[in-house]
């Protein structure tokens, strides 16, 4: 199975850990993973800033990359929504296909690979943080508002982990408020939102915040450290790629 | 033009008092949580939304055939309907009606000096239920330059009306306000003890008050909740029954409603007040759903019918369905960002993720800012009892913002450059590479206050590497 990594622009350049965990994982897993070289970013900085025509080329050179494989993979949510929803390159037959063959990490582990088992340890309480646009949009997990049997596709990945607890939140699936260029153009709004989230992790004694979006735990790590937390992030592949032993180990 | 305050401003004001927000943001979850609590006990409350959304898309494509349904039934049954193609009209049309019921013709009183006459005298006066229409239409201003007292008999309606505020929540209008705003609002105004924050003590004196209202007012205005083109009755819900209180006894009933409150059927009521009061506050019903089909004897019934810009949004395909809204707020009790902002941070008359795909269809330019007011995080489309997509439309308002040109320049052209660099492989690797080294070695670049996220949070630690940077070095290994 020939599988293509999109490494999200700032996960790329400030959680290089983010992206070899994934790439890792994925190889332990038996996919045969290609990175494209040439990659930048999926184009929704621009496009949820209103700036929809200004992602064009940036649409072009997505689908440069990653034609023609069977699968593309991201450890993002947001990210993978975005060009299911809105990748509309030159290429239209490339482009359509990349649409409907693009997962998110853990949506590609469940529903594509169906990982039953995984053979990591991660002893640790954490709190999960089920960020909108996987939930929502991608529907990585059931959403509070819905009259519908629960379910979440993170979650039972997590639970395959040894000596992993998840906590149970007051609130769990609000949003972070990072939304983008709403973190700056919002600003208080988002930073109160944010810490409402740690406050909630805190509360219920968390040692980390887990997520499948980096954007949304970046967001959050930043307040942390100004507040001077002793509370963690960690995106899902970290901690479904901690190996059994500790490297350097035994 | 009416100068305003933009959200993101407003909500750095509103986050001042960050035990307030709390205190907000509590209030308002409590509203959603209740409103989990009673939809769960409905197992076929997604079909429910189903069946409402379906109906309400029905009548937004018959629009026309209804409205005229509902005026034959409506006139055939005694009430006078009048047509508003906007605020204006509208407000012209409310003021005929009572200036032609005043005791005393209005003409010469009006006449006096003052610029804003004194209100109520010849009999110009009003009791209003609660009808976001009206406030929409801003009908309380209009009426007082033209010397009508008007009261609002909804309590909250009536505390924000003593504070000269507006509402600030379309079904709790005074929700922003504590105990202790409204007693020190009813000392002002009402004579009540000074410090008093009881509740029933406040709420008595405002009873007392209002009765009075309802006893001597001769013409009562209230909203619609829903108008049945197949009786051409009418249906007005409230918690109150202020509603009824007012219409029973004045002389003449005025009922004012967008023309989207129409339903073709009687019996779909069963739908849409079992989604009503349990999207709004968790309720099953609301306490009157009082129903209006003719006027009784000696009495007079009018109703307006207003488009005020529906028309023009019925005529945009990505925004139409917004039309479907039945005004229950549940989209506002949980946005995360309003229950972190307040209502008057939208200043439009309808708050939240309805109201800011809403407002910018009646003005493009003074509402640029509020489709950007949001995370996008899908929640107000889920708690929909119609199954509005408010999140996507609120994506496809910003584009739309953006294509008509009211977006700040400095803003397009950040996102002109950012656009730029993110198409460019080697421009991105080149500004990557630039701006890591720049953050390792000299951090004030970033770390200072001219750097919005500086501002509360920390960049994010420097790698000494990007990924692809790692994997060329470590496929050059194999």
């Amino acid at each position: 199975m020939k599988v293509a990594l999109f490494v999200p622009c700032y996960i790329d350049q400030f959680y290089p850990n983010v992206a070899i965990a994934t790439l890792e994982l994925l190889e332990k897993l038996g996919c045969e993973v290609v990175y494209p070289l040439n990659q930048t970013c999926c184009g929704q900085p621009m496009a949820n800033s209103g700036f929809e025509h200004l992602s064009k080329d940036c649409d072009n050179n997505f689908v440069d990359n990653f034609k023609g494989f069977d699968y593309i993979v991201s450890p993002s949510g947001s990210c993978t929504l975005h060009i299911k929803q809105h990748l509309h390159g030159a290429d239209n037959q490339a482009s359509t296909h990349i649409r409907q063959h693009i997962y998110e990490l853990s949506e590609f582990l469940t529903d594509v690979l169906k990982v039953e088992k995984l053979e990591a340890k991660f002893p640790h309480r954490v709190g999960l943080h089920q960020s909108c646009h996987g939930q929502r949009g991608l529907k990585l997990a059931q959403m509070s508002e819905l009259v519908a049997e629960p379910f979440s596709k993170t979650e039972r990945l997590l639970n395959m982990v040894e000596g992993l607890s998840i906590v149970t939140l007051d609130r769990k699936d609000e949003c972070c408020g990072f939304g983008g260029t709403f973190c700056v153009l919002e600003e208080a709004i988002s930073v109160k939102m944010g810490k409402d989230r740690i406050t909630d992790h805190t509360k219920h004694e968390a040692e980390f915040i887990v997520g499948s979006d980096v954007s949304c735990l970046m967001h959050m790590e930043g307040i942390m450290k100004r507040q001077g937390s002793s509370m963690k992030v960690k995106h899902i592949a970290e901690i479904l790629n901690s190996p059994l032993t500790p490297r350097g180990g035994i | 033009m009416k100068t305003f305050i933009d959200h993101a401003t407003a909500s750095t004001v509103f986050n001042k008092d960050e035990a307030h927000v709390n205190w907000h943001d509590e209030t308002l979850w409590f509203v959603r949580s209740k409103r989990d609590k009673a939809v769960f006990q409905i197992p076929e409350w997604e079909q429910l939304r189903e069946a409402g959304s379906q109906i309400k898309n029905h009548v937004l494509s018959n629009m026309h055939d209804y409205l005229v349904a509902f005026e034959k039934k409506a006139t055939e049954n005694g009430i006078t309907i009048h047509w508003a193609a906007d605020a204006k009209e509208h407000n012209e049309i409310v003021y005929k009606i009572i200036a032609d019921t005043a005791p005393q013709p209005p003409e010469g009183e009006l006449k006096s000096d003052s610029k804003t006459p004194p209100l109520g005298v010849g009999g110009l006066r009003m009791v209003k239920s609660k009808s976001m229409l009206t406030e929409e239409c801003h009908l309380n201003e209009f009426l007082k330059e033209k010397g009508v007292e008007v009261i609002d008999s909804d309590l909250g309606e009536r505390i924000v009306q003593m504070r000269e505020e507006p509402p600030s929540h379309i079904v709790l209008p005074a929700i922003h306000l504590k105990k202790s705003d409204v007693g020190e609002t009813f000392h002002k105004h009402l004579g009540t003890e000074k410090g008093a924050t009881d509740p029933q003590y406040l709420t008595e004196a405002a009873r007392q008050h209002l009765r009075d209202t309802f006893l001597t007012r001769k013409v009562a205005l209230t909203g619609v909740n829903f108008a049945i083109a197949e009786t051409g009755g009418f249906v007005v819900c409230t918690n109150e029954g202020n509603a009824d209180m007012g219409v029973h006894l004045a002389d003449v009933h005025i009922a004012c409603m967008g023309f989207e409150k129409i339903i073709p059927k009687v019996e779909h009521l069963g739908v849409f007040l079992r989604l009503l009061a349990r999207s709004a506050t968790g309720q099953p019903i609301t306490t009157f759903s009082s129903h209006f089909h003719k006027p009784r004897e000696g009495q007079k019934m009018h109703i307006v019918i207003v488009d005020n810009g529906r028309t023009k949004q019925l005529g945009r395909p990505d925004f139409r369905n917004s039309l479907k809204c039945i005004r229950c707020a549940a989209c506002l009790n949980t946005c995360p960002v309003y229950r972190r902002s307040g209502g008057h941070s939208y200043h439009t008359a309808i708050a939240g993720p309805i109201g800011s795909i809403l407002a910018p269809n009646l003005d493009m330019a003074q509402n640029a800012d509020l489709p950007f007011a949001s995370t996008l995080c899908g929640s107000c489309s889920n708690v929909c009892p119609v199954k509005i997509d408010i999140h996507d439309q609120l994506y496809k308002w910003r584009q739309v913002l953006v294509q008509e040109g009211h977006v700040p320049t400095v803003k397009k052209l950040g996102i002109q450059s950012m656009a730029s660099v993110l198409s460019s492989p080697i421009f991105y690797r080149t500004a990557g590479k630039l701006g890591r080294f720049l953050m390792k070695n000299t951090p004030f670049v970033t770390n200072n206050n001219l750097n919005v996220w500086y501002q509360q949070r920390d960049m994010p630690d420097v790698p000494k590497e990007s990924f692809r940077e790692w994997f060329i070095r470590e496929k050059g290994k194999k």
